[in-house]
């Protein structure tokens, strides 16, 4: 895949280009409005959803208390069970030891499930450098890679996309494509399917993500809904499985948690078509080597900040960015991330650090309404970090020498706000300015650039007391 | 040199040390319910199934191999070691196959048979069966490659939860998790069934005598 994050613009300078695509506006909307509804209905059918969402967060909670642990028993579990584990401090660690692993094979080719992780690694560019081809196999994943383009979307990669558009692509960029494909669904479905088939059968190694890695027995989990990723994880004789290290539940049982929270809020079904549980070698069924490599690349960073740590709780169920009518609006390609929406505006920043311009623009990437935080099944308080980290961006520029506009202003009006007379005469200047609004002059047209200006009271509330005692006239 | 593994698990220790050491941290609290239904639980496994477009069919023992005998009419029917012979009374042995080493993936991407196998639990509340690939179930591939699957669920494998399904699963087997066909939503969000799994799920629902 072409396709990288690398340079991307502020989010305010993409968002603009993004609502101005009429079409993309038109695909989110419907998109979104879809699976909203269709969740709020299976939501609703379990009158015990509160309590689930407790479960899932304080077990989230526990295993990232006690990370180190839980990270060595899984260790010894997935060795104990023929597997074999392998660690890495960042995406370029974790690229060279599955690069290695590829090559060990002899194989210049691998299949891959649908992968946060890997994505965030840059894994596919990675091995193409290697000379390693990454073939995606959900079909989301397979339109944005045909179209050398980047996902928009944790669960449906490609859903800016509609069935016109997915149509062109597949005609341009699939090899083996129907002359007389048509735009409907189910075609579209089917000419993926033939195109993949003769990859699985012929696969030798796979690339996977997990869902769950549980600690306690060493098995890991995907849940998805094609059959792809039972094809990756059960035809080749190798299986590679790169984990995030925040993956980790504690024990078998607390997945009954996690398969009920996931599929719900995910795709909005009581459950997804196809999960699947491995635990290191089956002989004679599946992949004969299972390699796991387990993934930092910022997490303990994450995991040091005492507000922000609750982000490692996500498991990318997505139902924050169908709610947010930032994401509806402006669609995942702005967040310059893997992770786009209200998960990603508060996981990229703390992830990559908040020098880069995009990066420091994401925590004002939100109206700061809260909808995330209500239906997100693990309880992360999003608008909670988004202010945090906020208040740790004013707190850096706070260290620079010169003062900025905004400090400047702030500071005026920490006096101004600091005595009763002070404010009156201001706000007596205000009422006499009250025609100058809507020209306003720099700095301060910056502010009001996206935003309407509001007009001053003619009378402060005051003023007005003084005059009328309260009597209405 | 410092090794990545002691490197990610110092990172982790100094990142929690505002936390106190002793690990001393609240309960999780499981006040969820273990079910969500009681009772009905087979007439709802068979309902829920239907919903995600698996074929369910209701038969009592004795009319299991009828059932069987039906499909086989149409096609052949694969089955893996382990098949209780009861099921297969009555089938002609030349509409049998086997499965074995001799099935590669290429045989198993032609053949027109449908797969007939076991499970070892089905839930109630999400329509869901979980096969542990053990004897009668089949290796994994035997119910993915092939285009149909029929799946034998006995009503008291029917159980009402995933909270009691995890319980009765031995997670130190390969387990797969089917709820209706294989499926995608990648296109305007819009289900379409029959994507690289089985196109067709069948479900043959043997009630108590």
């Amino acid at each position: 895949m072409s396709g990288t994050y690398l340079g991307m613009p502020a989010f305010p300078r993409a968002a603009r280009a993004a609502v101005a695509d009429t079409q993309l506006r038109r695909n989110l909307e419907h998109a979104t409005g879809t699976i909203r509804g269709r969740r709020a209905e299976v939501v609703a059918e379990l009158d015990d959803w509160a309590e689930l969402r407790a479960a899932g967060a304080a077990i989230k909670d526990h295993t990232l208390r006690h990370l180190d642990r839980y990270l060595v028993q899984l260790e010894e579990a997935i060795t104990a069970a023929g597997g074999t584990v392998h660690w890495a401090r960042d995406a370029a660690e974790a690229n060279r030891i599955i690069t290695d692993l590829v090559r060990e094979t002899g194989e210049t080719e691998v299949v891959k499930v649908k992968s946060m992780a890997t994505q965030e690694i840059g894994l596919n560019d990675a091995l193409a450098e290697a000379g390693i081809m990454a073939w995606e196999t959900d079909l989301a994943e397979l339109i944005v890679q045909l179209d050398r383009d980047r996902p928009s979307h944790i669960l449906v990669p490609a859903i800016h996309r509609n069935r016109a558009e997915i149509r062109e692509i597949f005609r341009r960029a699939m090899a083996d494509v129907p002359a007389d494909l048509s735009d409907d669904a189910t075609a579209l479905a089917e000419a993926a399917r033939r195109h993949l088939r003769r990859k699985f059968l012929a696969a030798r190694v796979a690339v996977s993500g997990v869902n769950f890695a549980v600690a306690e027995t060493g098995t890991l989990v995907v849940l998805e809904s094609e059959g792809n990723g039972r094809m990756c994880l059960t035809m080749p004789d190798t299986l590679i499985s790169v984990v995030g290290i925040e993956k980790l539940v504690p024990t078998w049982a607390d997945l009954e948690v996690f398969l009920q929270l996931l599929p719900r809020s995910s795709t909005a079904e009581r459950m997804n078509p196809y999960t699947s549980t491995w635990t290191g070698v089956h002989p004679g069924d599946g992949p004969q080597a299972l390699h796991v490599v387990l993934v930092d690349n910022g997490r303990t960073g994450v995991l040091a900040d005492r507000v922000g740590r609750q982000a490692l709780r996500c498991i990318r169920c997505s139902a924050c960015l169908n709610v947010c009518p930032v994401y509806e609006r402006v669609g995942g390609h702005a967040y310059g991330s893997v992770y786009p929406g209200p998960i990603g505006a508060i996981l990229t920043p703390q992830l990559r650090g908040t020098a880069g311009p995009l990066e420091a623009s994401l925590p004002y990437a939100s109206t700061l309404c809260g909808a995330c935080y209500e239906v997100c099944p693990v309880a992360i308080d999003i608008p909670e970090v988004l202010v945090h980290l906020r208040a740790k961006a004013v707190d850096a520029k706070r260290r620079r020498v010169l003062p900025t506009a905004e400090r400047a202003a702030m500071a005026a009006a920490a006096w101004t706000l600091g005595g009763p007379r002070r404010l009156g005469m201001a706000q007596r200047a205000a009422a006499r300015a009250r025609r100058l609004v809507g020209r306003l002059r720099w700095p301060l047209t910056g502010w009001a650039e996206s935003r309407d200006v509001p007009t001053p009271a003619p009378e402060s509330f005051r003023a007005w007391w003084r005059r009328t005692r309260g009597r209405t006239e | 040199m410092i090794t990545a593994r002691n490197e990610v698990l110092g990172r982790i220790r100094a990142a929690l040390a505002d936390l106190p050491a002793d690990g001393a941290d609240s309960e999780v609290p499981r006040k969820y319910r273990r079910a969500h239904h009681d009772t009905g639980l087979v007439d709802l496994f068979a309902e829920r199934a239907a919903d995600y477009r698996a074929v369910v069919r209701h038969t009592l023992p004795d009319e299991l191999p009828a059932v069987l005998h039906a499909a086989a009419r149409v096609r052949t029917l694969l089955v893996p070691p382990g098949v209780p012979e009861k099921w297969l009374r009555g089938i002609e042995p030349g509409r049998l196959l086997l499965d074995g080493p001799a099935l590669t993936p290429a045989v198993l991407d032609a053949v027109d048979a449908v797969v007939v196998t076991g499970c070892a639990v089905a839930i109630a509340e999400t329509g869901t069966v979980v096969l542990d690939h053990g004897p009668g179930q089949g290796r994994r591939m035997l119910s993915l490659v092939p285009d149909h699957h029929l799946v034998v669920v006995c009503a008291d494998q029917v159980v009402a939860d995933v909270p009691e399904a995890l319980a009765r699963l031995d997670p130190r087997r390969p387990l797969t998790f089917v709820s209706g066909p294989s499926a995608t939503s990648d296109i305007e969000l819009t289900r379409v069934e029959g994507v690289h799994g089985p196109r067709d799920l069948e479900i043959v629902l043997v009630s108590h005598g």
